[in-house]
């Protein structure tokens, strides 16, 4: 892996040279993380939210641990622990808000890193492993997300917990069977608040091991860079080490700023007042949202309200909930598939003009599907998520391979040195071959 | 293939859900739906004119505000509603020496287990004990209470949008449904006759419903007594009341937004150091080129 002029690990100091001969660990994060990877020298802010993420994991690894340390996953007193930890535990609030507001900050740095993959079309080849591993790694966090918001086993804990898994309950034949299966029981009850515990202290882990083959994958290609055009030689690429240590660094500290305003002054604008109500399942709170993260799914799955019918008959081949779940999954199953719907050669959203005002376009309906799915069931929401949901399908399976193919990109620079310092005379290649 | 397939897919949930769309407007157009009372009379809640020393980004608790409140809970709230989440000791925090709240907590009875028989019995509150509810559980609570169970207190500033303006103004918002008109002049009787108080209900414009369980618990000026000499109108102990629960919901409220200010400071510091830092590293690269 990584290119011919990394530089080499080699260490003077005689217990680095044990430890190298035993255990290359330092050489690992040296190739890894320091100056032994080369990275293309022309990386932008937006390339900052993969350690951020990394960042935003440990954080909720770690506050997550000490939390574990005081709650009591018990339907009897969930509720009252967590007040306890807001109340009695030293610093308990502290950890509580800096958890909850963490899983949002994760979503935040998540989405960003998402969309600059769709923009800069990192899911190319032969970053295809990268992107895969990618839409897993978010595909966990969402569980595990969801799992977490129910252990506080407040009123949008438990009526969450039920709409989430009443899901299950769409699926022909073994729909019900399996939601009693998921749940442990016909309700969320302690059965399902103790999987749900169980689960969520594990997932992390493993999402921790996939970041690790998220990383692995990228270090074979190595990291896709504003142009697009791959690195040539070596001064198209810095060491990881100092450079990109120092860029991160600063994006990390802008991040905290952000994260402990909302950690310190508003540390409950993101939630919903109902969880501080605790479970109550005789009682239906007026609206049943997730945490604003899911919204957008969840504006997709409330946006099909009309059966599949066979024209002109009351046959109902398809119900419109079923249809709503599979669109909600296929919202991200969706994604899986980018590396071959978009078969532009070129990589990079600045160089397709075509493409970028569709990119626009979507990052528009995206933002309207967050809005929509924090809205209650009624008109007009109801018919905008519609409009908001056609589109998304649409831009994904339609538009873009079309768009991939009809588009005739801009010139690309010749080299990323070339794309920094300006033209020194060689020649620009037509598009097509740059790839 | 699977370009020609993602097509289809595409295809099939746009149509699904642009089909939907125009069923969906069709009858949003043909059926316009009804305005409820809800939508016509319910009122946003808002803060008691002066605001709260706690508001805002240097806040700080006003510890005669909270003495105030506490008698308003304690003489006419606790009534019906408990305060589970709250332990004597945590009276402190309300400016009361170690002496006083013992004294306080012991004219509360709590549950208890006498000693020599072992039997239920009541006996005087302790600094560790939590205070002690008004019903038995949720069955004796709403058979006191026309049905509805009067929800725990502790938290209820958290529990509702717009948390302390909400508790104030429901407090000071009951009215007469008959007289009382909105923005448009209307009274309640005249727009939405079946939207009235049924027997043992109350309106309140800022209550979601409109119509509320709860009969107007602070109606009469002077109804609680304050030691510091403060008038007791019914707004002031309204504003007080509100005050005192939002130190129960968020009993670390000031302490965090102090911290918060600390932490700021330092991470501003750190931002600038970490820009400087990152623009002398890239300063070194100036403008290599070696191909």
């Amino acid at each position: 892996m990584s290119f011919p002029w990394a530089k080499h690990y080699e260490p003077s100091n005689p217990l680095m040279k044990f430890l190298d001969e035993k255990l290359p660990l330092p050489r690992l994060v040296y190739n890894a993380i320091g100056a032994g990877y080369p990275v293309p020298r022309n990386l932008s802010y937006f390339w900052n939210f993969g350690v951020l993420a990394g960042f935003c994991l440990v954080l909720q690894i770690v506050t997550g641990v000490v939390l574990a340390m005081h709650y009591a996953a018990n339907a009897g007193v969930a509720f009252d622990s967590v007040e306890h930890i807001m109340r009695d535990v030293n610093w308990g609030w502290l950890m509580r808000y800096a958890h909850a507001n963490g899983a949002s900050a994760f979503f935040v740095v998540i989405y960003l890193h998402i969309f600059r993959g769709f923009f800069y079309s990192s899911y190319k080849a032969p970053r295809e492993m990268i992107w895969l591993i990618g839409v897993v790694i978010f595909l966990m966090m969402m569980a595990t997300a969801f799992m977490g918001y129910v252990l506080p086993w407040g009123q949008m804990s438990f009526w969450g917990a039920k709409v989430i898994t009443g899901l299950f309950g769409a699926i022909p034949l073994v729909g019900e069977p399996l939601q009693i299966w998921l749940l442990g029981g016909y309700a969320p009850d302690n059965a399902a608040l103790n999987r749900f515990f169980s689960l969520h202290f594990l997932l992390p882990f493993v999402i921790a091991g996939l970041v690790i083959l998220h990383i692995w994958a990228l270090h074979l290609p190595g990291s896709s860079n504003p142009t697009g055009v791959e690195v040539k030689t070596e001064s198209d690429t810095v060491p990881f080490h100092p450079y990109y240590t120092a860029k991160d660094g600063f994006g990390l500290a802008v991040f905290l700023l952000i994260y402990c305003a909302f950690l310190f002054f508003v540390p409950n604008a993101l939630g919903h007042p109902d969880n501080y109500i605790p479970a109550n399942s005789l009682s239906t709170p007026a609206l049943i949202v997730p945490e604003w993260y899911f919204y957008p799914f969840y504006a997709i799955l409330r946006a099909f309200t009309h059966d599949l019918v066979i024209p002109f008959t009351t046959v109902v081949i398809m119900p419109a909930k079923l249809i709503g779940v599979l669109a909600m999954f296929s919202a991200i199953l969706v994604w899986f598939f980018l590396p071959w719907l978009d078969k532009s050669p070129v990589r990079s959203g600045h160089y397709r003009p075509l493409f970028r005002k569709f990119f626009w376009v979507l990052v528009i309906d995206m933002a309207m599907l967050f809005w929509l799915g924090g809205q209650h069931a009624e008109e007009p929401f109801i018919m905008l998520s519609q409009l908001a949901t056609a589109y998304y399908f649409l831009h994904f399976l339609v538009i873009l391979p079309i768009v991939s193919s009809i588009e005739r990109p801009e010139p690309l620079p010749f080299s990323i040195t070339e794309a920094v310092l300006g033209n020194d005379g060689k020649a620009v290649l037509p598009a097509a071959s740059a790839a | 293939m699977i370009r020609l397939v993602g097509i289809l897919v595409g295809l099939f949930f746009a149509v699904m859900a642009a089909w939907a769309f125009f069923s969906g407007a069709y009858t949003y157009f043909s059926e316009p739906t009804a305005e409820t009372a809800e939508h016509v009379f319910h009122e946003e809640a808002h803060l008691p004119q002066g605001g709260y020393s706690f508001d805002g980004l240097a806040p700080r608790w006003d510890v005669a505000q909270l003495q105030r409140g506490y008698k308003v809970y304690k003489e006419v709230c606790s009534a019906c509603h408990s305060l589970n989440h709250v332990a004597f000791r945590d009276l402190e925090e309300l400016g009361y020496s170690e002496a006083q709240v013992k004294a306080e907590a012991a004219s509360w009875m709590v549950p208890g287990i006498d000693p020599n028989t072992g039997e239920a019995n009541l006996r005087p509150g302790l600094l560790t004990d939590y205070f002690p509810a008004p019903y038995a559980n949720r069955v004796a609570a709403a058979a006191a209470n026309n049905n509805a169970v009067p929800p725990d207190l502790s938290l209820m500033t958290k529990a509702r949008e717009h948390g302390t303006a909400y508790v104030y103004s429901l407090l000071t918002g009951f009215r007469d449904p008959a007289t009382y008109t909105n923005e448009d002049g209307e009274t309640l009787a005249q727009a939405f006759p079946d939207s009235m108080p049924g027997t043992g209900l109350h309106f309140n414009p800022w209550f979601a419903n409109l119509n509320l369980a709860m009969a107007p618990p602070l109606h009469t000026a002077g109804q609680v007594t304050f030691d510091d000499g403060t008038e007791a109108s019914v707004k002031q102990m309204s504003t007080d009341v509100a005050a005192f629960l939002t130190w129960t919901a968020e009993p670390s409220l000031v302490d965090r937004i102090r911290l918060g200010w600390m932490v700021f400071g330092f991470l501003l510091f750190a931002t600038v150091l970490a820009y400087l830092a990152k623009k002398s590293v890239w300063s070194q690269l100036k403008s290599r080129r070696d191909d």
